[in-house]
C-alpha cells in the first residue's frame, strides 16, 4: 500500500477539522468510544448535532474555544491507501502551524466556505501551498447545504479561485462541491448535487497519482552518523548511517564527498535485512565506501557528475515564526539537512505580501508569520540543492541561539 | 508503478529508523523508555535496525511500579541480555518509600500517575537527555498534538501551547541545561501498523498478548486480571476466562478482552475488526475529558 500525507489549509471556520472528522469517521476509521466521547462533549456543549471537529481539536484550549490552534495529526486507510493527515490551524495569529503541517504534505485540501468565496485567508494558504512545492491541490467547496446545493454558487468560487491560481506554481489543481457537515461528496457521492459529476473526495484521495512525485534523478545521501561496532567481529568495519534524499544508489557508484569533495566507490549498502544492490529515496540504509576517507555527520554522499551546490552565500525564503523579529545582525544556528552551521541574515532583498503576491521592497521589516527573500551567509559551506529541485536539501530552519526556538523556514532559492 | 516506491510500513519504518538516528547523533545520553509493551518492543527493535551490525549505543530505562507482570519482567530481560546492553531501572515502590510519592488511596487507586515521578528521578539521576518512547499520535488526541522531538523544561514539563514548530524532517534538538526531550520515532504508526509490522517482521511479544486462560474480573467494561493487589468489589467475583491484552501496563489498570487470538495472524484479524480503540480498556484516560494532556504537561511518557 503506498502512503499519501495531506494537509488542511483555509480560512478560520471554513471547515477544515469538521471535513477530517467527517473522512475518517464516513470511512469508518473511527472507533465506537471515540464517537461516544464525542457525541457526549457535543452535548455538553449544548449542540443539536455531533461536532466532528472535536475528533482532531483534541488540547482543552481548542475545545473550549471551537478553534484550532496547533497542528494534529490523524490516520486512517482504505483497501487502497494509507493517509497521513495534518490538520492545520486556519486562524492568522498560527499561519506557522499551517507550514508546518504543509512541508512534509504531497497533498493539500483548501477549503472555501461557498458562502463567502475565496477570501485573503484562502490566497494566503495557498500560496504558501505553492511556495512549498506541494504538487496537488484539491480546493473543496464547503458548506455547500447553505448555498442550497447550487452550481452557480459552485462555479462562481471555482472562477475566482481559477482567477487566482494562474499567478501560483501548482500544476495539479482539483474542485470539489462538498458538504463536511452532512457528508455530502466527501465518502459518499451527494444525492443533492447530481449536475456534479466528478469523483467524491475521497476516490480523489485513493487514485490521485503520486509515485511520480520523488526526484529518482539526482542522488543525495546526508550522512547523519558514523557506525562503528566496537565489537571484534567488526574491527575495521565503518558506514555511512542516513535517509536517502533522492535519486537512486548503487553498489560500485562512484561518489563524492561534499563538502571535501573526497572521491571513492560504494562498497556495499547495509541494512538490518541484509546488503542490497540499490537504494533510492526515502530508504534509510547505511553506506560502506571502498576508500578510508573523512566522512562525517552533516556531510553530504552525492553521485559524481551529478553534485549540488556547495556555497556560503544563499537566497533564502524565510517563513518567520518567532513572537520577535530577527535582530539585526544576530547568529543564528542553520539547519539544513543533517548539517548545522552558524548564519546571519545579511539583507532582505523584498517581502511579500501574501495576499496579493507583490513584492514588497520598501518595508522590509520582518514580523512573525511573514515571509521575506533574504541574503544569507554561512560560517562554514553548505550543501544543497535549489528547494524546487529537492526539498529535503532545499530546505534550512533557523534556531535562536538564545532562546533555542525554532524561529524560522526557509527554502532555498540560489 | 515503478518499482522505486517503498510501502507505507516501509516508509514508516524509514522515518522511524532516521528519528532515532537522529537522537543519537543530536544527543549524550539517549535512552529507550521501555515499559514491556508492543509499541517500545517495536522501537527497541527499530533502535537495533538502525544501528545494524553495532549494539544499540544507548541504555533501556524500565519505569518499574511494582505492580508488573511476571510475563513482562521476563521478557525484559530477555531482551537485554540479548541485546547487550544496559538496563536501568526506576522503582515507583524506592519513590514511595524515600517519601517522594504518595500512594493513592481508595477504590480506583494506581500507580500509574507516580510512574511521573520515578520517570524524571531516572531521568535526572542518570542525567538522560533524550528519552525515545513508543507513543504514538493515534493513541489519545493529546498526543496527535505531539511533535517526534518534544522539549520538556527542566521540570520535565510538557508546554502544548508553545511547541517548537517541526517543518520536514529537521529536529531541533537545542536545549539548556536541565531540559531534556522525549522523542517518538513511531509517532505517524496506527495500532494496525504496529501490529502488522510485528507481524511482518516476526518480532518476539510477550505471551499476554496472545489469547490465553486467564483469572479476571469484570470491572468498567473490561477483563481486569486477578493479582495479589487486586481488591474485590461488591458483587464482583473472579472468573476464568480466555483473553488477551492489547496494551501491557501496570497490572492494576490493564485490562484483557475475551479473544481466541492465539498468533499473530488472529491477532490482526481481530484487531481489523475491532471498533474501540485500545486505550478504551485504560481507566486511567477515563477520569477525564483532557486527563491524557493534563498527566502529559506534568512529565508522564
Ligand atoms: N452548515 C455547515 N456547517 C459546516 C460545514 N462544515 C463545517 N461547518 C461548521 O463550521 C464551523 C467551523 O468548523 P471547523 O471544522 O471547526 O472549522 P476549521 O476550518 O477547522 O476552523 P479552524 O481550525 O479554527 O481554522 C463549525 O460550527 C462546523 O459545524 C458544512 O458543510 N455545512
Ligand atoms: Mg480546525
Amino acid at each position: 500500500m503506498e502512503l499519501l500525507r495531506f494537509t488542511t489549509a483555509g480560512s478560520v471556520d471554513d471547515g477544515k477539522s469538521t471535513l477530517i472528522g467527517r473522512l475518517l469517521y464516513d470511512s469508518k476509521s473511527i472507533f465506537e468510544d471515540q464517537i461516544e466521547a464525542v457525541k457526549k462533549s457535543s452535548e455538553r456543549k449544548g449542540l443539536t448535532h455531533v461536532d466532528l471537529s472535536l475528533l482532531t481539536d483534541g488540547l482543552r484550549s481548542e475545545r473550549e474555544q471551537g478553534i484550532t490552534i496547533d497542528v494534529a495529526y490523524r490516520y486512517f486507510a482504505t483497501p487502497k491507501r494509507k493517509f497521513i493527515i495534518a490538520d492545520t490551524p486556519g486562524h492568522i495569529q498560527y499561519t506557522r502551524n499551517m507550514v508546518t503541517g504543509a512541508s512534509t504534505a504531497n497533498l493539500a485540501l483548501v477549503l472555501v466556505d461557498a458562502r463567502h468565496g475565496v477570501i485573503e485567508q484562502t490566497c494566503r494558504h495557498s500560496f504558501i501551498a505553492s511556495l512549498l512545492k506541494i504538487p496537488h491541490v484539491i480546493v473543496c467547496i464547503n458548506k455547500m447545504d447553505l448555498v442550497d446545493f447550487s452550481e452557480q454558487a459552485y462555479n462562481k468560487v471555482v472562477e475566482e479561485y481559477e482567477a487566482f491560481a494562474s499567478k501560483l506554481d501548482i500544476t495539479d489543481i482539483r474542485y470539489i462541491p462538498i458538504s463536511a457537515l452532512n457528508g455530502d461528496n466527501v465518502v459518499n457521492r451527494s444525492e443533492n448535487m447530481d449536475w456534479y459529476k466528478g469523483a467524491s473526495l475521497l476516490d480523489t484521495l485513493e487514485t490521485i497519482h503520486i509515485s511520480s512525485d520523488q526526484n529518482h534523478i539526482d542522488a543525495r545521501f546526508p550522512v547523519q552518523t558514523v557506525i562503528r561496532p566496537h565489537q571484534d567481529e567488526y574491527h575495521d568495519y565503518r558506514a555511512y548511517a542516513g535517509r536517502v534524499a533522492g535519486g537512486i544508489f548503487r553498489t560500485g557508484d562512484e561518489v563524492t564527498v561534499l563538502p571535501s569533495g573526497l572521491t571513492s566507490k560504494i562498497k556495499s549498502i547495509t541494512t538490518f535485512d541484509g546488503d542490497i544492490d540499490e537504494a533510492f529515496s526515502p530508504m534509510s540504509v547505511s553506506i560502506n565506501l571502498e576508500d578510508d576517507i573523512d566522512v562525517s555527520r552533516g556531510d553530504m554522499i552525492v553521485k559524481t557528475n551529478n553534485e549540488p551546490e556547495v556555497g556560503q552565500d544563499l537566497n533564502v525564503l524565510l517563513c518567520w515564526m518567532a513572537t520577535k523579529p530577527p535582530r539585526p545582525g544576530a547568529k543564528y544556528y542553520l539547519k539544513s539537512t543533517t548539517n548545522e552551521v552558524m548564519a546571519i541574515i545579511k539583507e532582505v532583498t523584498y517581502k511579500i505580501n501574501i495576499n496579493t503576491m507583490e513584492k514588497l521592497d520598501e518595508d522590509t521589516s520582518i514580523k512573525m508569520n511573514d515571509m521575506a527573500m533574504v541574503k544569507m551567509r554561512t560560517t562554514r559551506p553548505l550543501v544543497y540543492d535549489e528547494y524546487r529541485k529537492n526539498r529535503i536539501t532545499g530546505s534550512l530552519i533557523l534556531i535562536d541561539d538564545t532562546t533555542n526556538e525554532t524561529v524560522a523556514a526557509g527554502t532555498i532559492h540560489s | 508503478m515503478s518499482k522505486y516506491y517503498l510501502t507505507h510500513l516501509q516508509e514508516l519504518e524509514s522515518e522511524a529508523i532516521y528519528v532515532i538516528r537522529e537522537v543519537v547523533a543530536q544527543f549524550d545520553r539517549p535512552a529507550i523508555l521501555f515499559s514491556g509493551g508492543k509499541d517500545s518492543i517495536v522501537v527497541t527493535h527499530l533502535a537495533r535496525k538502525a544501528f545494524y551490525p553495532a549494539r544499540i549505543p544507548m541504555p533501556l530505562i524500565h519505569i518499574d511500579t511494582g505492580h508488573n507482570f511476571i510475563e513482562t519482567m521476563e521478557f525484559r530481560d530477555n531482551l537485554v541480555d540479548e541485546l547487550g546492553i544496559q538496563l536501568i531501572v526506576g522503582s515507583v515502590q524506592t519513590a514511595i518509600d524515600k517519601g517522594r510519592a504518595v500512594e493513592e488511596e481508595g477504590i480506583n487507586a494506581s500507580r500509574n500517575e507516580l510512574q511521573i515521578v520515578s520517570l524524571l528521578d531516572a531521568i535526572e539521576e542518570n542525567k538522560i537527555d533524550a528519552a525515545i518512547g513508543g507513543a504514538r499520535r493515534d493513541e489519545e488526541k493529546a498526543r496527535a498534538k505531539e511533535r517526534f522531538f518534544s522539549h520538556r523544561d527542566d521540570f520535565g514539563q510538557w508546554d502544548p501551547k508553545n511547541q517548537r514548530p517541526e517543518l520536514w524532517n529537521m529536529f531541533n534538538g537545542h536545549k539548556r541545561m536541565g531540559e531534556h526531550f522525549r522523542v517518538f520515532p513511531i509517532s505517524n504508526w496506527t495500532e494496525m501498523d504496529v501490529w502488522n509490522y510485528i507481524l511482518h517482521e516476526n518480532i518476539p511479544i510477550p505471551s499476554l498478548y496472545f489469547a490465553h486462560e486467564r483469572e479476571a474480573v469484570y470491572r468498567d467494561g473490561t477483563w481486569l486480571p486477578n493479582s495479589e493487589f487486586l481488591v474485590l468489589r461488591e458483587g464482583e467475583k473472579i472468573e476464568k476466562k480466555r483473553m488477551r491484552f492489547r496494551t501491557l501496563g501496570d497490572i492494576t489498570i490493564t485490562g484483557g478482552i475475551e479473544s481466541d487470538a492465539d498468533t499473530l495472524e488472529k491477532i490482526v484479524e481481530e484487531i481489523s475488526a475491532t471498533r474501540s480503540t485500545e486505550r478504551g480498556n485504560r481507566s486511567d484516560d477515563k477520569r477525564s475529558d483532557t486527563s491524557m494532556e493534563d498527566r502529559k504537561k506534568q512529565g508522564y511518557f
